[in-house]
């Protein structure tokens, strides 16, 4: 059959790169869009964001080298107070290392880690979850059970755990949170998938040939990943929380690599005298986590059906 | 109507062509707390090439049911119990579950009742044909050749179902469409790959009056450009009177009585199906009476071999409570009444 498509040549130049308005029209997008009208939210999200571009940007901005000692600084307090300068603005520590400077490149370990353990941890709860809300029966399960037993172990507990066992280094780290991580994505994937599998449009696919991999990939992911992007962004807070958490234990980052948690760590002893070694670190990371929680409070609210209009 | 003119099949049995699709007693059932439902008791049906064939009956009557055994897709707790469904020849119960696959949206396609659901609202509409033309198009060539020519067919497919500007809307997602644009599109996704079977369910229950002879007109008028078969499974006898070749009327999970559309309609034999004309409001004649069928669908769990209308029909006769099969009742006609056989005596 020939059937004359009018303006053909026009249209499939425009497909060919397809346009960004309407692009922009997928419901994804309409969310994002109204993220962005929640002030509070797109603040946080600009934090967040700064803290990134530190963190990337650290050699660049960073005014000292984060592990040059110098004796004579010893303890040195902020610039604003007696005793301080302004080349070192926030003070330095025990051993005079430059705190701004640790805090700058601290950010490399918080958010890197953060965001390796989220996409491991995303990645499988995904795989996980698909699995076991479509295809039910005993992959389910074997899934589901295997989530309740890790649910079971204390996060901290598991992880130091882990980390006596591997050992101290930056991807065991991400290895040991990430072995309990993945169980919430699967959990929340899971269920989004148990609702989605009984919509009609899956049905339609099926009526039209597709297969199980093609029916979750192309008809149940794309209409899960709001929520699964949500509690990504609150699970990272968290994740950042507990890698300070072993970094301060000394299970984490080892030193002289600056990490927020050992910073902490490193400024106990000297809480009277030096409050800042510990203070400085400890904001920062209080800044971080609680831009990030609000700006998944942000998307939650965008994200969430009920929340809307 | 004015766009159907084409070549009925021809309504005697006996040198009709060979059915694309013949149904043969089949059986599904549904296991529930309550006992063992029989949604299709002993359905049998044929489909010609090149016909509309109407499939009416009110909710829970099975036709969804049967359509959905046709297409393999019962889903747990229920299971095709017997029974044969060819098509073109082949057993589709007898087929593994990737043949099957492969015949879907190729050979059968199917078009869901609401297609304001049945269109995934994260995948922009064009994404969605190319989706069915990747799965079952075999002669696309690979690479940038065959996704410009699946891009282009698609194109095509919404140009034929009727959507302005095809290439533009494209690139656009369900919610910009509007209820009667969106089930032109689920038409073309269905039509995607020329099946040669096209099972509409309730293609115009969730569309105004307006937009649901728009879009019944444009199933005819594929059919005739395709040369497909069409299955109108609706409750709405207007539709299949207009629209439908030959109809299939079903109660209770079997079929109750099936001929030629207008003769069915003019003369109905089954009092079922004489009920269902009655219940229809007639603009041309105000002071006909409404007359609704009075009681209920029987419940599916364990029927005693009775006529499953006995409770609701006005013409029962203790004769009725032994239970009849289909009986012959004119050229290319049958019904499942003991008053038929009755009536040529008399």
């Amino acid at each position: 059959m020939t059937t004359a498509v009018p303006a053909s040549s026009a249209g499939a130049s425009s497909a060919a790169s397809p346009d960004r308005a309407a692009r922009t029209q997928s419901p994804f997008w309409r969310n994002m869009r109204k993220f962005a009208d929640n002030r509070l939210a797109l603040a946080s999200g600009v934090v967040v964001l700064l803290f990134v571009v530190m963190a990337v940007a650290a050699p660049l901005i960073a005014p000292h080298d984060p592990n040059a000692t110098d004796l004579f600084r010893r303890l040195q307090p902020p610039a604003w107070m007696a005793g301080g300068e302004w080349a070192y603005p926030l003070g330095c520590d025990a051993l005079g290392r430059d705190i701004l400077s640790r805090i700058i490149y601290g950010a490399r370990i918080s958010i890197f880690i953060g965001t390796a353990v989220i996409l491991v941890a995303t990645t499988i709860g995904i795989l996980a979850g698909l699995a076991a809300g479509y295809l039910r029966g005993w992959v389910d399960t074997a899934i589901s059970r295997l989530v309740d037993i890790l649910l079971a172990f204390p996060y901290l507990i598991f992880a130091i755990g882990l980390m006596a066992m591997m050992g101290p280094g930056l991807s065991n780290i991400v290895i040991a949170l990430a072995y309990k991580e993945w169980v919430i994505p699967c959990r929340v994937v899971r269920g989004e998938t148990l609702a989605a599998r009984e919509m009609e449009y899956v049905e339609a696919a099926r009526a039209l040939g597709a297969g199980r991999a093609r029916i979750m990939w192309r008809e149940i992911l794309p209409n899960i990943l709001s929520p699964v992007v949500v509690v990504s962004t609150i699970r990272m807070a968290n994740v950042i929380i507990l890698e300070a958490s072993l970094s301060f234990l000394g299970l984490g980052v080892q030193p002289p690599t600056a990490s927020w948690g050992s910073m902490v760590a490193d400024g106990r002893a000297f809480m009277l005298e030096a409050w800042w070694v510990s203070t400085f670190p400890g904001l920062a990371i209080l800044l971080l986590v609680l831009s990030l929680n609000v700006a998944s409070q942000g998307l939650r609210d965008a994200f969430d059906p009920k929340f809307h209009d | 109507m004015t766009t159907t003119t084409l070549p009925r099949p021809d309504t005697a049995a006996g040198d009709r062509p060979e059915p694309v699709l013949s149904v043969r007693d089949l059986r599904t059932a549904f296991k529930t707390s309550h006992g063992i439902v029989r949604a299709v008791s002993g359905v049998s049906l044929d489909v010609y090439p090149g016909e509309c064939l109407g499939v009416v009956g009110e909710s829970g009557s099975g036709k969804s049911v049967t359509f959905a055994s046709v297409m393999g897709l019962v889903k747990k707790p229920g299971w095709v119990e017997d029974g044969e469904i060819l098509y073109r020849g082949r057993d589709l119960t007898r087929l593994s579950d990737r043949e099957l696959r492969a015949l879907r949206g190729k050979d059968i396609a199917m078009t869901m009742q609401d297609a304001l659901t049945a269109l995934n609202p994260a995948l922009t509409v064009g994404e969605q044909i190319l989706e069915v033309l990747r799965a079952h198009a075999d002669d696309l060539p690979r690479g940038r050749a065959g996704r410009a020519e699946a891009r282009r067919r698609a194109v095509e497919m919404l140009d034929l179902v009727g959507i302005p500007s095809p290439a533009d809307r494209l690139n656009e997602y369900p919610h910009q469409f509007s209820g009667g644009m969106r089930q032109r599109i689920m038409i073309a996704i269905a039509l995607a790959c020329r099946p040669r079977l096209l099972i509409a369910d309730e293609p115009t229950t969730a569309l105004d009056v307006t937009i649901q002879a728009q879009v019944l007109e444009l199933i005819a008028d594929i059919r005739a450009r395709l040369g497909m078969s069409v299955v109108l499974i609706t409750h709405d006898l207007g539709v299949v009177a207009e629209h439908c070749d030959r109809v299939v009327v079903m109660y209770a999970g079997q079929v109750v009585e099936t001929g030629p559309t207008r003769a069915v309609i003019s003369d109905p034999k089954h009092p079922y199906t004489q009920g269902l004309l009655d219940s229809i409001p007639r603009l041309s004649d105000l002071s006909h009476p409404i007359r609704p069928i009075q009681g209920q669908v029987p419940e599916l769990i364990d029927l005693p071999p009775e006529c499953r209308f006995i409770g609701r029909c006005p013409k029962r006769t203790p004769d009725c409570r032994t239970g009849i099969d289909m009986r012959p009742a004119g050229p290319g006609r049958a019904a499942r009444c003991i008053l038929v056989g009755e009536e040529t005596e008399a």
